[in-house]
């Protein structure tokens, strides 16, 4: 709690820098503007027309504001909420496959992690190679990922949620590895004297030790899966999600709608990964750990 | 048919053979062998399948022919390679992971400043910056300059919020010695606290060295002179010449591994005395 001031005040410090940038920014066109309408602005009309131009360089926070609240709450007291100008619309398209990719991701990354646990060969060979894995800019292969599924028929949610699977699988091998492997000998021993099988040892020991690290994964991979959505959405040639509405933003110059998303983008980021802290704190409290 | 029996074979084979090596003593060659192992045998069930079914080159090219395009487009991958890694990454990389650490040292001193950026970096650095980049490419303009601040931009959260943990991992008795030897807050940033401080910095540059080739790269998505890595993979992917796409992917490959690699060496002849580093000798 004694953090909320601090944290206010660098918020309230990144808002007053934005609005300070937006005027540096934005002043060379206000001025162009108005020397072709022959006036001269005084200081207060040139912060004014800095806050409110259509295409700014730099949106003002409320520009973005609007724009957001014109997209969503907007639309659905107009009852369009998922209509093609909605971003609630693009946000579901981006959500839907960054929870599919996720799923995909964290299923693929227990599995290997309890080969790579259980199985000698695996971890000596397998496990140098998802290390590796990471080190390949997939991200920036993600088009090409898209675009060829594309030729072959494959299309729709399945190759982004295969990109979102390829980046949030490999925090959740290296978490579930760590968390398999924390039980102490001691433990070990234990289910030992109790002549457990090794299915018991996993299931009544190893499982349930490794969730807090399963949980810290899942954060990270969360949030990777949804990095992993937004860029497989470029190359669809802007149809529909967050990713899109950022290419066509950037392609006629809609620096409003790019923020918008790139905002509604971070407060989904947000929002996801708050509710897996949320279902992290209950199910550690049910199984006695927090 | 004969390809796919070969695949199969190959695969039995590479298993068999790391089964075997992992009942051999784990000395320092049997522990690089087996991944070695591995990927070979990955390559060659992947042209054995590739073959086999007579996957089309538009779908999936054989590793030899990427091989092919990669000896034979050597002048543009590497023209590529200046453009996106030396150019718009590694300047990104050392401006961003400079000025991180700049920054992590000077709000150090604030108590009320530390408390404030950690959870705002943490946030920040979970959210998708790379949607930063259609902005940047247009403050910036087209050419290496807008590469290199997506990446700044990038880079920046992590390895600020590592080096602001990593100024706190010296504790109280070590800083009570310091104050006792009359150290100098300067000598005793340089002489403890630094150097406790670079394990969390190194695991914080080396997440940043894929983020650095990720943003390189994802950023000429969005405009760029004709030559890049960026350019030329959503270039080709249209005139489906995927064996070139799949080339820049193995010098991509190979340019992250390596920097990932470099790093890592560095980590290791900087902070050979951390545990880690010890255990593995």
């Amino acid at each position: 709690m004694r953090s909320v001031v601090p944290v206010l005040t660098v918020v309230g410090a990144i808002f007053v820098l934005w609005y300070l940038a937006a005027i540096w920014l934005n002043a060379a066109w206000a001025y162009d503007k108005a020397t072709r309408a022959g006036v001269t602005l005084s200081a207060s009309e040139l912060v004014a027309d800095t806050w409110a131009q259509d295409k700014p360089k730099l949106p003002a926070p409320h520009q973005v504001g609007a724009e957001i609240w014109k997209t969503t709450g907007a639309m659905v007291a107009k009852g369009r909420a998922f209509s093609k100008r909605s971003l609630i619309y693009h946000s579901w398209v981006t959500l839907s496959a960054t929870l599919l990719g996720f799923a995909l991701g964290t299923g693929l990354g227990v599995l290997l992690a309890v080969g790579i646990v259980y199985n000698t060969v695996m971890d000596r060979s397998v496990m140098p190679w998802v290390i590796t894995s990471q080190t390949i800019p997939i991200l920036a292969l993600a088009p090409m990922i898209i675009v060829v599924l594309n030729a072959v028929g494959i299309s729709g949610l399945l190759p982004k949620a295969m990109i979102s699977m390829y980046l949030s699988f490999f925090p959740v091998v290296v978490g579930m590895v760590k968390g398999l492997r924390s039980p102490e000998v001691m433990q070990l021993d234990q289910m030992r004297t109790w002549n457990a099988s090794p299915s018991q040892t996993f299931w009544r020991l190893r499982l349930p030790a490794s969730m807090p690290y399963l949980f810290a994964s899942l954060k990270v991979a969360m949030a990777a899966s949804l990095v992993g959505a937004i860029v497989g959405e470029l190359p669809t040639g802007a149809v529909a999600g967050l990713g899109a509405r950022l290419l066509a933003g950037s392609y006629y110059g809609q620096t409003i709608q790019i923020w918008s998303a790139l905002i509604t983008a971070a407060a989904l980021a947000a929002a996801l990964v708050a509710l897996i802290g949320v279902i992290q704190r209950v199910t550690l409290r049910r199984m006695g750990m927090a | 048919m004969g390809w796919l029996v070969f695949a199969a074979a190959a695969w039995a084979g590479g298993w068999a053979l790391n089964i075997w090596l992992a009942r051999q003593p784990a000395s320092a060659l049997v522990r690089l062998a087996m991944p070695v192992v591995f990927g070979v045998t990955l390559i060659a069930v992947w042209e054995g399948v590739v073959r086999g079914l007579d996957v089309s080159a538009v779908l999936l090219p054989a590793p030899s022919a990427i091989g092919q395009a990669f000896v034979g487009n050597l002048a543009i991958l590497w023209e590529d390679f200046v453009q996106t890694v030396i150019k718009g990454a590694l300047t990104g990389y050392v401006i961003g992971c400079g000025a991180a650490v700049l920054t992590a040292i000077a709000i150090d001193r604030s108590d009320f400043l530390k408390r404030g950026l950690l959870p705002v970096g943490n946030f920040v650095a979970a959210l998708p910056i790379i949607g930063m980049a259609p902005i940047l490419v247009m403050w910036f303009g087209f050419d290496w300059q807008s590469k290199a601040a997506v990446v700044v931009v990038m880079v920046f959260f992590p390895v600020l919020v590592n080096t602001v943990e990593g100024l706190q991992a010296s504790d109280q008795m070590q800083r009570d010695l310091m104050r006792t030897y009359a150290a100098s807050s300067a000598a005793t940033l340089a002489k403890l606290r630094m150097p406790m401080a670079m394990p969390f910095i190194f695991n914080g540059l080396k997440i940043a060295t894929t983020l650095a080739l990720i943003g390189a790269i994802v950023a000429e998505f969005f405009g760029s002179p004709i030559r890049g890595m960026g350019f030329r993979i959503s270039t080709s992917v249209g005139q489906l010449a995927l064996d070139l796409v799949w080339a820049e992917i193995v010098v991509a490959a190979l340019a992250g591994s390596a920097a990932y690699g470099g790093v890592a060496l560095i980590e290791r002849a900087v902070t050979f005395w951390h545990p880690s580093q010890r255990a593995r000798s």
